[in-house]
């Protein structure tokens, strides 16, 4: 469940919690509530879900993914740092 | 689309799984607790890539599924009456409730009014209307203050921040006419009941990412600890899936038990900490009843207090409603991942989508939609024509 | 501590042996499909109808006529790139196009309701003149009723429409075969997403348009470019899953077609992604598939791309040997899944 899709600000408006971006999910534009993300700017990209943006897309972080597959093709194996 | 697109490439996929079946040794059952995540599965049939030691259980992450039959009932009754809007997501229109039209109790549904769910309520001329999110819902109650606007509030704690900010702004403009019927659940808890069964079986979770975008992962760290599983924070795309089992079999392998997360893009440790103190403003834990797995303590949310007035089964005096589960569905078995939907009897036969026995037919994403949907003919399933698999 | 259930082996019987006519029985999915088989073909049964075809192909008089009809109850009655009435003509005038028919002439029946706005009937009975005149057919006889408000959703519309089939051409589900190419005429979902986003109020501020348009002129090219056709289908309700499928098991054949072939707007895969669904399921009302001969798929497609309507056309597949009525599709990743007919409407889903 929890069908949250990132998508791109295209514009802010309004304030604490009227505070509404217009994101753009692959050129459809929808409004969508910034409530819970006062820190999403213009140009971020933010995880929506029922019209509510939850988190922020950490653009560096997004390309772990394929930076851990070079890894392990790399070395063959690869250890992953616990978080306590 | 930009950051979804990537995380389907093939041959990242491809590599991905080949890892996955360069390390595992021995046989090892993941369960995937998001409904969102076995729809992903099956879609892409992700467990065809696995080597055969890893067994993928599906667990009960679709709110859908583990909303309790008396709670459907509840909408049921609430969306028939006449002066009503009763608003919903897609997901619950056709989830059946206890009176079926072939059950015994037909005279007593046909007489108080209500269908066998809420689509065939909406056929019989109540207004039911789906909804993209609760917001839409209070706009409607706005712009329609002759009539009593009900939203169906049903979800996971991805959802709760959402349905809390409507019924936020409900009692902000003095809205008299909007009221929610929840059906919150929390993850941590069903993940404590599922370890903590005698049938258990999985060994390692999958933690559901959106979830954790809102709630971070730190309540999983005592989960982890206590029953000795490690517990991997995982997106929705396949590639986020794979690496989230590599990520599982890999510390599986190595006897470790921890927290990890690799929907590292989405995901924070602490979570959204503004989310998670506006829902404890509008919501209480509570205890709660789960569809074909029975009661677990504190394992959802219902309004706290100061909301208490936007309540609907107060509003619409359902509060003491109650109805029986359906003993025959095994769809608690399937969503505790202890079975898999072919190993039900009714699977394909007496039950399917077209005439779900339970939720998890119903749900697009519940277990049994998703394999009747994607698997029903495939060479080696319990219903195969043609042979050979692939 | 949660109670755990008992493994039992009974279950009810809790078929659904529907009393009441619901609405996924003109969804075009599996519902419509077994109250076609179950009760519809088997009253009027005759070798015509049994074709399965979107319109009959008759013998009068030495002459062979294609004859259709389709029946329009769209809500909303306008939205983006249409209206009620562009998709009764050209819903109409597809069909016959599909039976390799030149469409000639249409008749239209329209059932209004009481209070239904005049400038609302002026506007469909415009879109409806100027689609008749991009297709080259004429609406030659016709009926007005009016019902009682609230007995009616506005309008409803039928249409029915015949053509001739001037070419010595069989098109028909039986000719198809293990071998022939599966082509797509364009990109998909378009109609499905303009209507869904209208009428739930899913508003978007870009709005998708509907791809409803007239697609004679591209199988009249095919036709007169010799193109051997085994059979056509337009993607209407259900998408290309129920235009496959329906084919498939018409014909007894299996098709095996590529996830990654299928053209799709980036705007509706936008669109699918927020709402949760799947564009194979979304309806059409200007897009085709055509099952050819292998060595035909080429020339076909050069033919195709011609045209505006069908300037995307592809190769999503072939025919191949398998359990008969069975769909597979190889997916993104390069695994094997079986598109199933939906069962009832695609809704949108938060899960």
């Amino acid at each position: 469940m929890c069908l949250a899709v990132p998508g791109k600000i295209l514009s802010i408006q309004g304030e604490d919690f009227a505070r509404t971006a217009r994101v753009s999910f692959g050129g459809i534009v929808k409004e969508v509530s910034l409530a819970y993300l006062s820190e999403a700017m213009v140009g971020d990209y933010a995880v929506v879900h029922v019209g509510f943006a939850i988190s922020l897309l950490d653009e560096k972080e997004a390309l772990r993914t394929f930076e851990y597959l070079k890894q392990m093709n790399e070395l063959g194996e690869l250890e992953v740092e616990a978080e306590a | 689309m930009k950051y979804v697109e990537e995380y389907r490439d093939a041959e990242a996929a491809k590599q991905y799984a080949a890892s996955i079946a360069r390390i595992a040794t021995r046989p090892w059952t993941i369960m995937e607790i998001c409904g969102g995540q076995t729809h992903t599965i099956v879609k892409y049939g992700i467990d065809e890539l696995l080597p055969a030691q890893i067994t993928l259980a599906h667990g009960p992450g679709c709110p859908v599924c583990v909303t309790p039959v008396e709670l459907i009932d509840k909408a049921l009754r609430i969306a028939a009456q006449p002066n009503v809007i009763f608003c919903s997501f897609g997901d619950m229109l056709r989830v059946p409730g206890s009176c079926t039209p072939t059950s015994q109790n037909t005279e007593a549904a046909a007489s108080s009014g209500f269908g066998s769910d809420l689509f065939s309520v909406k056929a019989a001329g109540g207004d039911v209307r789906i909804v993209y999110s609760p917001m839409d819902a209070v706009r409607i109650a706005e712009q329609n203050p002759a009539k009593q606007v009900v939203f169906f509030a049903v979800g996971f704690e991805t959802t709760a921040p959402a349905n809390a900010m409507s019924v936020y702004h409900a009692k902000q403009r003095g809205l008299k006419n909007y009221s929610i019927l929840v059906s919150h659940v929390l993850v941590p808890p069903a993940m404590e009941a599922i370890l903590s069964s005698p049938t258990n079986c999985v060994q390692g979770f999958l933690a559901a990412g959106h979830v954790c975008s809102v709630m971070g992962y730190t309540e999983y760290l005592p989960i982890a600890a206590k029953y000795r599983v490690p517990i991997v924070v995982t997106g929705f795309e396949p590639l986020d899936l794979l690496q989230g089992i590599y990520m599982c079999v890999l510390q599986l392998e190595q006897g470790r038990f921890e927290v990890v997360n690799q929907y590292t893009r989405a995901v924070r440790r602490e979570g959204n900490v503004c989310a998670q103190d506006f829902v404890a403003r509008v919501f209480r834990v509570v205890d709660r009843k789960w569809r074909g797995i029975g009661g677990i303590a504190r394992s959802g949310l219902g309004l706290a207090e100061d909301y208490a007035e936007f309540d609907a089964e107060t509003r619409f005096g359902v509060s003491e409603y109650t109805a029986q589960e359906d003993p025959e569905c095994i769809s608690g078995l399937i969503m505790q991942g202890a079975k898999k939907p072919e190993e039900c009897s009714a699977y394909g036969g007496r039950c399917t989508s077209d005439h779900p026995l339970g939720a998890p037919m119903v749900s697009s994403e519940g277990a049994c939609a998703a394999y009747y949907r994607y698997r029903r003919l495939r060479p080696g399933s319990a219903i195969a024509i043609g042979g050979g698999h692939g | 501590m949660a109670e755990i259930k008992e493994f039992q082996l009974q279950c009810p019987t809790t078929l659904n042996d529907c009393e009441h006519v619901q609405l996924a029985h003109g969804g075009g999915g599996r519902r419509m499909h077994e109250l076609l088989e179950g009760l519809l073909l088997p009253s009027f049964g005759n070798d015509i109808l049994l074709e399965r075809h979107d319109g009959a192909t008759l013998n009068i008089g030495g002459a062979r006529l294609a004859f259709t009809t389709d029946s329009y109850v769209v809500r909303p009655l306008f939205f983006p790139g249409g209206d009620i009435g562009t998709l009764a003509i050209n819903g109409t005038v597809n069909d016959l196009a599909m039976c390799g028919a030149r469409p000639l002439y249409l008749s239209s029946a329209l059932i209004l309701e009481e209070g239904l706005p005049m400038e609302t009937l002026r506007r469909v009975v415009e879109s409806m003149r100027s689609s008749a005149a991009d297709a080259g057919v004429q609406l030659v006889t016709g009926d007005t009723k009016v019902v009682d408000k609230g007995k009616g959703d506005g309008i409803f519309i039928n249409t029915a429409g015949i053509g001739v089939v001037e070419r010595d051409v069989s098109i028909s589900p039986r000719n198809v075969r293990p071998g022939d190419a599966i082509l797509l005429s364009g990109d998909i979902g378009r109609h499905g997403i303009a209507i869904m986003a209208t009428r739930e109020g899913l508003s978007f501020e870009s709005a998708i348009e509907s791809d409803c348009a007239p697609l004679c002129k591209p199988v009249e090219a095919l036709l007169a470019g010799g193109v051997e056709i085994h059979c056509m289908r337009d993607l209407t309700r259900g998408g290309l899953s129920s235009g496959l499928i329906e084919i498939a098991e018409a014909s007894g054949t299996r098709s095996a077609i590529q996830e990654t072939s299928i053209p799709a707007r980036e705007e509706v895969i936008g669109a699918c992604e927020i709402l949760g669904l799947d564009p194979l399921y979304l309806a059409n009302e200007g897009r085709f598939i055509a099952f050819v001969p292998e060595q035909e798929a080429e020339r076909a497609l050069a033919i195709l791309r011609r045209f505006p309507v069908s300037s995307e056309a592809v190769c999503i597949g072939k025919v191949v040997e398998g359990p008969a009525g069975m769909v597979t599709m190889k997916t993104l990743l390069g695994t094997e899944r079986v598109i199933d007919m939906l069962s009832g409407e695609q809704l949108p889903r938060i899960c």
